[in-house]
C-alpha cells in the first residue's frame, strides 16, 4: 500500500488507485509504469564538460584518444611510476597491491575454480586490453590518479601486456593497434545463466 | 603518529581482520610498499576512522546506586549511545578494504548508518555537495548536468533496501573456521531506509534513447569506480539515492548521491556517483573483467552476475557465545536479491530436521527480514543451521552443494547454509561446512 502511494505520488497521475496495486511481490518495486516526464530541473551540459568527464574506453575500442606509445618506453615508466608498489617486475605485494604480470602454465585450463591461489592477472584472466588502458587512465598511479598523459597510458599499456606475454616487448600501441588486441582467455567469460528458481547454479 | 595499534596485540588482531576481506590492504603492506611511505608523507589517512584513532580510554561513567531518586542528564543537541553497547565495525585503516558490520550487536532489520559495512577502493572522498554534479549523457537527447539539489528537487521515494557485498563471506566459504564471527561470516551486508529519485525519472529527464541498452555509472572517488548495467535495470526499480535512515548520506555510504541498485552486488550500487553515460553494450571495465567475476568447474567465469541470492545467518547465539542450559531464542537475519524472503528454516540438529521460523517482520522486497526459533538446550552437543527459501522459489544451498557447482575458488557470490556447533560446554562456535 505504502508503495502503492508513493507510486502515485510520483507518477502524479490520476489513473493509479489502491486496486491497482501489484501482488506483494519484487514486481511491485518497479518504477517502470512511471509516465515520463519533463520537470526542467538541471541544464545542458556543454561539450566540454561531456569531454572532460567521458574518459572510458569500451572493449570495442571505442573512447580511446589519440596517441601512441611502446612497450619499451612503459618498461621505463613501469619503474618510475608502478614499480614501488607492484614491484619492478609486476610481481604485486598481494593483496594490497595486486599482481599484474603472470602467465601461469595453470591458467591454461582456466582452472581457476578449483584453484583459488592463481592469480587473476591481466594475462590469466582479463578479458580486454582496453580495460588495462581503461583503468590505468582513470586510477593510476595510486597517489596521483589521473596524472598520465595518453602517450603515456599507451607505452605502460603495451608493457603490461607484453610483459604478459600478450604481445611482443617490441610492440607499439595505438587505438587501432590496441582495439586489435585478443586477451588469450577472452572467451572464457560467459553470460549469468543463474534465474532463481529451484536449480542452484 | 602516536598509535596505540602499533602494539603487537593489536597489529595481529588487524591481521585477523585482513583474512576476512579479498584485498584489504594492511597497514603493514601500505608502508611496506613506497607508495605507503608517499601516503605517510602526503598526510593520507592510513588510518582515518582506524584503530589508530584510538584515544586513552576515559573513566567508564557509573551510574546512580538509584536513578529514580535524581534527576537525569539534560537534553542534547545529538544522542549518543548508551556505555553498555558499544558496537563497531572491522576497520583496517587502509584506504583499500572493508569494514564490516557487527551483525550479532544488532535487532531488528535496519543497519545505524554509523555501522553500514565500508568497501572501498580508493578511499573514502571528501566532497562539498555545492561542486557535486551528476551528469547523464551519451545516448540522450540532451546531456544534462544536475547538481544535487537539483537532483532533490525531482519527485522522491523512501525504501527500505539490503546492500551486499558480493565477496560477502567469501572466507567462510574457503576456509571456515571455528572463530568466525556472524560479522565476519556475513558483515558485509547491510539494509537502510533510502530516500532518492528513481533513476527512470533522470534518464527521463534527459531522454534516454530507445536504443540505449548499457549504462555505465561513474562515481567521484580517486579511482573513479565504474560499472556497466543493463537500461532494464534502470528503468525497473533503481534509484540515486541522498538519504540513510533520514539523514544525509554518510560519507562511507557515497555523499553526496548514490545510485542503488535494489538486490544487485553491492560494487554496482556507485558511491559518489557523478556521471552515467548511455550505450549499447557494456564497458568491460577492471571492476567487471579482474573482479566481480565468478569462475567456475567448467573451466568458464561468468561475467556481469548482478543478482544477489538467497541467503541466510544466524547471528545469535552464535561464536564467540557460551550458553546454559534451558531456553535461548536462535535469530539471524534472511535476505534476497530476487525479491521476498518466503520462508526461514532452522535446524538444531545439523539438518537432520528442519522448523519453519517466525518471521518476525514483514518480509520486504529485497530487504532482510528477522527470523527467530524458540530453542531450549538440553545440554547435548547441537549444530544450528538456518535455510532461507524465496518468492522464487531458491532455497539456499549447502556448501557441499556450492562448491559443487561453482567450485571452492570462485570469487563472488557466496550464500551457503551456514551455522553454529554449540559444544556440551555451551561454547560456540563456527559451522561452515554444510
Amino acid at each position: 500500500m505504502r508503495r502503492t502511494l508513493m507510486l502515485c505520488l510520483v507518477a502524479a497521475t490520476a489513473a493509479c488507485s489502491r486496486e491497482q496495486a501489484a501482488p506483494a511481490a519484487s514486481a511491485g518495486t518497479s518504477f517502470a509504469s512511471i509516465p515520463a516526464r519533463h520537470y526542467g530541473l538541471g541544464r545542458a551540459a556543454t561539450p566540454e564538460e561531456v569531454a572532460a568527464r567521458d574518459i572510458d574506453v569500451g572493449p570495442d575500442g571505442a573512447g580511446l584518444p589519440t596517441g601512441k606509445g611502446s612497450a619499451e618506453l612503459g618498461a621505463q615508466l613501469f619503474q618510475q611510476k608502478c614499480a614501488m608498489c607492484h614491484g619492478p617486475k609486476g610481481q604485486g605485494m598481494p593483496p594490497a597491491f595486486p599482481l599484474l604480470v603472470s602467465r601461469d602454465p595453470k591458467a591454461e585450463g582456466f582452472k581457476f575454480a578449483s584453484d583459488y591461489k592463481l592469480p587473476h592477472s591481466i594475462g590469466n584472466y582479463w578479458p580486454d586490453a582496453t580495460t588495462v588502458f581503461d583503468y590505468v587512465r582513470r586510477a593510476m598511479p595510486l597517489l596521483q590518479p589521473g596524472s598520465l598523459t595518453n602517450d603515456e597510458v599507451y607505452s605502460l599499456t603495451a608493457f603490461l601486456l607484453a610483459a604478459n606475454d600478450v604481445i611482443p616487448m617490441s610492440a607499439s600501441l595505438d587505438s587501432a593497434s590496441l582495439m586489435q588486441v585478443k586477451m588469450p582467455y577472452r572467451d572464457k567469460f560467459v553470460p549469468d545463466n543463474r534465474k532463481g528458481g529451484s536449480e542452484v547454479k | 603518529m602516536t598509535d596505540a595499534s602499533t602494539t603487537p596485540s593489536s597489529e595481529a588482531r588487524r591481521e585477523a581482520r585482513l583474512e576476512t576481506s579479498d584485498d584489504t590492504i594492511s597497514r603493514r603492506q601500505m608502508l611496506a610498499g613506497a607508495a605507503g611511505v608517499v601516503a605517510v608523507a602526503a598526510g593520507l589517512p592510513l588510518a582515518a576512522g582506524g584503530q589508530g584513532a584510538k584515544a586513552p580510554a576515559a573513566p567508564a561513567p557509573v551510574p546512580p546506586a538509584d536513578p529514580t531518586k535524581l534527576q537525569g542528564a539534560p537534553t542534547s543537541p545529538v544522542g549518543v549511545r548508551t556505555p553498555y553497547f558499544k558496537p563497531s565495525r572491522t576497520p583496517t585503516g587502509e584506504t583499500v578494504g572493508n569494514s564490516l558490520t557487527p551483525l550479532q550487536d544488532l535487532s531488528g532489520t535496519i543497519t545505524p548508518a554509523d555501522l553500514h559495512f565500508e568497501r572501498h577502493h580508493a578511499g573514502v572522498p571528501f566532497i562539498d555537495p555545492a561542486r557535486h554534479t551528476l551528469l547523464i549523457h551519451g545516448l540522450v537527447a540532451t546531456p544534462l548536468m544536475l547538481s544535487v539539489d537539483d537532483v532533490k528537487r525531482f519527485p522522491q521515494v523512501t525504501r527500505t533496501y539490503f546492500i551486499e557485498c558480493s565477496g560477502n563471506g567469501r572466507n567462510a566459504y574457503r576456509e571456515p573456521k571455528p572463530d568466525l564471527t556472524p560479522q565476519k561470516v556475513a558483515g558485509l551486508v547491510s539494509n537502510t531506509e533510502w530516500t532518492g529519485v528513481p533513476l527512470k525519472i533522470l534518464l527521463d529527464e534527459a531522454g534516454a534513447k530507445p536504443e540505449a541498452t548499457w549504462f555505465l555509472a561513474e562515481g567521484g572517488d580517486a579511482c573513479l569506480l565504474s560499472r556497466s548495467i543493463p537500461m532494464a535495470k534502470a528503468m525497473d526499480d533503481a534509484m540515486v539515492v541522498w538519504a540513510q535512515n533520514g539523514e544525509p548520506l554518510r560519507p562511507e555510504q557515497g555523499f553526496p548521491l548514490r545510485l542503488l541498485l535494489p538486490g544487485w552486488e553491492g560494487n554496482t550500487s556507485v558511491k559518489w556517483v557523478r556521471r552515467i553515460e548511455l550505450g549499447t553494450r557494456p564497458w568491460a571495465t577492471r571492476w567487471e573483467t579482474s573482479k566481480y567475476t565468478d569462475p567456475l568447474p567448467d573451466g568458464t567465469a561468468r561475467q556481469y552476475s548482478f543478482d544477489m541470492d538467497a541467503k541466510s545467518v544466524i547471528t545469535t547465539p552464535a561464536y564467540p557465545q557460551k550458553i546454559t542450559k534451558g531456553w535461548w531464542p536462535i535469530s539471524g537475519l534472511a535476505w534476497t536479491g530476487r525479491g521476498i524472503i518466503t520462508r526461514v528454516e532452522v535446524s538444531t540438529d545439523n539438518g537432520r530436521s528442519w522448523h519453519d521460523a517466525e518471521l518476525s517482520a514483514t518480509a520486504g522486497v529485497k530487504a532482510p527480514v528477522r527470523f527467530t526459533h524458540p530453542w531450549e538446550w538440553d545440554g547435548k552437543e547441537a549444530v544450528l543451521l538456518s535455510r532461507a527459501t524465496d518468492e522464487t522459489g531458491y532455497v539456499q544451498p549447502t556448501r557441499k552443494k556450492l562448491v559443487e557447482v561453482r567450485g571452492i575458488g570462485t570469487d563472488f557470490h557466496f550464500n551457503p547454509i551456514v551455522g553454529w556447533k554449540v559444544a556440551a560446554d555451551g561454547a560456540i562456535t563456527f559451522h561452515g561446512e554444510t
